[in-house]
């Protein structure tokens, strides 16, 4: 790792102006970084420098910039959110880096997810999975019943949680050699049909979930497990497991 | 929804398929080796051997059923390999895959594409050869008339070159079934981390035996020549 001297990079970044046009590699030189910058306050040192010479800024997504709100995405260096485990973009830090580096800086690739411009795709496909069945229909206004009415099996508890901690980011799509987006889906099957108040419409849910991920032209999972270790919450394996069989005994139900 | 469209036409069904006809396939390996094993006790051993496979009622039967897994698994994987790259039209600049998966897992097409070349190849060579010409002699042990297929095999395993491709062969499929064993687990949702080690080291060793068996019976019979 590098030391606290400021840095000075080379980024090959792409650039392209709208959706229906070519986009290309471009080559920046930027200078004084502190490695205790955020990848995105290099950015934004980036774009500072870009606008003083009249050019035009690199576009990209954030927002909460503390890694829950699954915003940021990037390609760096090859992975998505960069090298690092358990991270989102905005939580990697220029000390990964050393000074002198190049860094390529990609958007998120999957025909499911075209970019907009520049570095920013259009991961509204991943809602459209989600609205097709990632939900419950319980009723919860009026007289709500005591959480502790339904008994929950703490080791089913914690599966759910630990599913439900998913932020859509897409970063499973981004770096999925086949750009399937199993992973997200199966993390929203599983934070329902481990829960009692789930289970009820697990059946359709994963049917219909599936049926639009098919749609929306995601790839097939071939269980590469590239996945689960990009993942900035580590989400496992186990969910597209737990969706497969929720899936094919659902299907041959039908 | 048509009834059952959904076991058999999507994303997750496919790869269940590809799944379950990749499992069939990896025990009809392990009669196929056992039966090449046989060659180690010798000609009317192994003769007798082949006669059997070629003659038992149920084993006819599963030939078509072999060919059908063969077919499904083979025509499923390209179908599922296009979609696959469809799926990502504009790919990366640059991509550190090493980062976060292993080779054979990513290069399932590669690995199944050198296996298909030697299957197409091993099945002139043998399946052919025994079934449809009369090229090997025959002769009578006990009453019975066997074909003399341990001399078409062993005189193959003369030949250096198709040896060497026997084996790269055997070692493409080692790779395939590396990730193939534990990943048909994963799609069928028979699987989860309490499981996951004992199955990724059940098929790695599976795929060595397979590996090193196959080839030994080459190799030996190479150095060895059978009269």
């Amino acid at each position: 790792m590098s030391s606290n001297k400021d840095m000075d990079l080379l980024l090959k970044i792409w650039r392209q102006a709208d959706a229906n046009s070519k986009g290309e590699l471009v080559d920046y030189n930027v200078t004084g970084i502190s490695p205790d910058s955020s990848f995105l306050e290099m950015l934004d040192v980036l774009n500072e420098q870009l606008v003083e010479k009249g050019q035009e800024p690199v576009v990209f997504d954030h927002d909460c910039r503390e890694g829950i709100c699954g915003m940021c995405s990037l390609f760096i260096n090859g992975e998505a959110h960069g090298p690092g485990d358990q991270i989102t973009t905005c939580q990697l830090h220029m000390r990964s880096f050393n000074d002198g580096d190049t860094i390529y800086i990609e958007p998120f690739r999957a025909t499911a997810m075209p970019v907009i411009k520049d570095l920013v795709v259009d991961r509204s496909s991943m809602d459209k999975i989600q609205q097709a069945g990632g939900y419950v229909s319980v009723n919860t206004s009026g007289n709500t019943q005591d959480a502790n009415a339904l008994p929950i099996p703490k080791a089913d508890a914690d599966a759910a949680f630990d599913a439900a901690t998913c932020i859509g980011c897409g970063a499973c799509i981004a770096t999925c050699k086949n750009a399937s987006a199993m992973l997200f889906l199966s993390a929203k099957v599983s934070q329902f049909a481990l829960l009692p108040q789930g289970k009820v419409e697990a059946a359709d849910r994963v049917k219909n979930m599936v049926r639009v991920m098919d749609e929306e032209g995601f790839g097939n999972c071939t269980n590469t497990g590239a996945c689960e270790v990009e993942c900035p919450k580590g989400i496992s394996l186990d969910n597209i497991a737990r969706m497969n069989r929720e899936y094919l005994s659902a299907s041959l139900a039908d | 929804m048509s009834p059952l469209k959904g076991f058999f036409n999507s994303s997750v069904a496919r790869k269940f398929w590809m799944a379950i006809t990749g499992l069939f396939l990896i025990t009809f390996l392990l009669v196929h080796l056992g039966v090449n094993l046989v060659m180690f006790a010798g000609k009317d051993a192994f003769n007798q051997a082949t006669h059997f496979m070629a003659t038992n009622p149920l084993i006819q039967v599963m030939q078509y059923v072999l060919a059908a897994g063969f077919l499904v698994h083979i025509i499923m994987g390209i179908k599922l390999t296009m979609q696959n790259k469809a799926a990502r039209s504009v790919g990366y600049a640059y991509e550190n895959a090493a980062a976060n998966s292993s080779w054979s897992s990513r290069n399932m097409i590669i690995s199944g594409g050198l296996v298909l070349v030697f299957l197409i190849l091993h099945m002139r060579n043998f399946f052919y050869e025994m079934k449809f010409t009369e090229n090997i002699g025959t002769y009578t042990l006990d009453g019975v008339v066997l074909h003399n297929d341990f001399l078409l095999v062993s005189s193959l395993f003369t030949t250096w070159y198709y040896v060497v491709i026997y084996v790269l062969a055997f070692i493409a499929l080692g790779i395939h079934l590396n990730h193939g064993f534990q990943s048909a687990f994963q799609s069928a949702g028979w699987k989860n981390s309490n499981w996951k080690g004992l199955m990724q080291t059940v098929g790695t060793v599976f795929s060595a035996i397979i590996a090193i068996g196959f080839s030994a019976i080459a190799i030996y019979f190479f150095l060895n020549p059978a009269q």
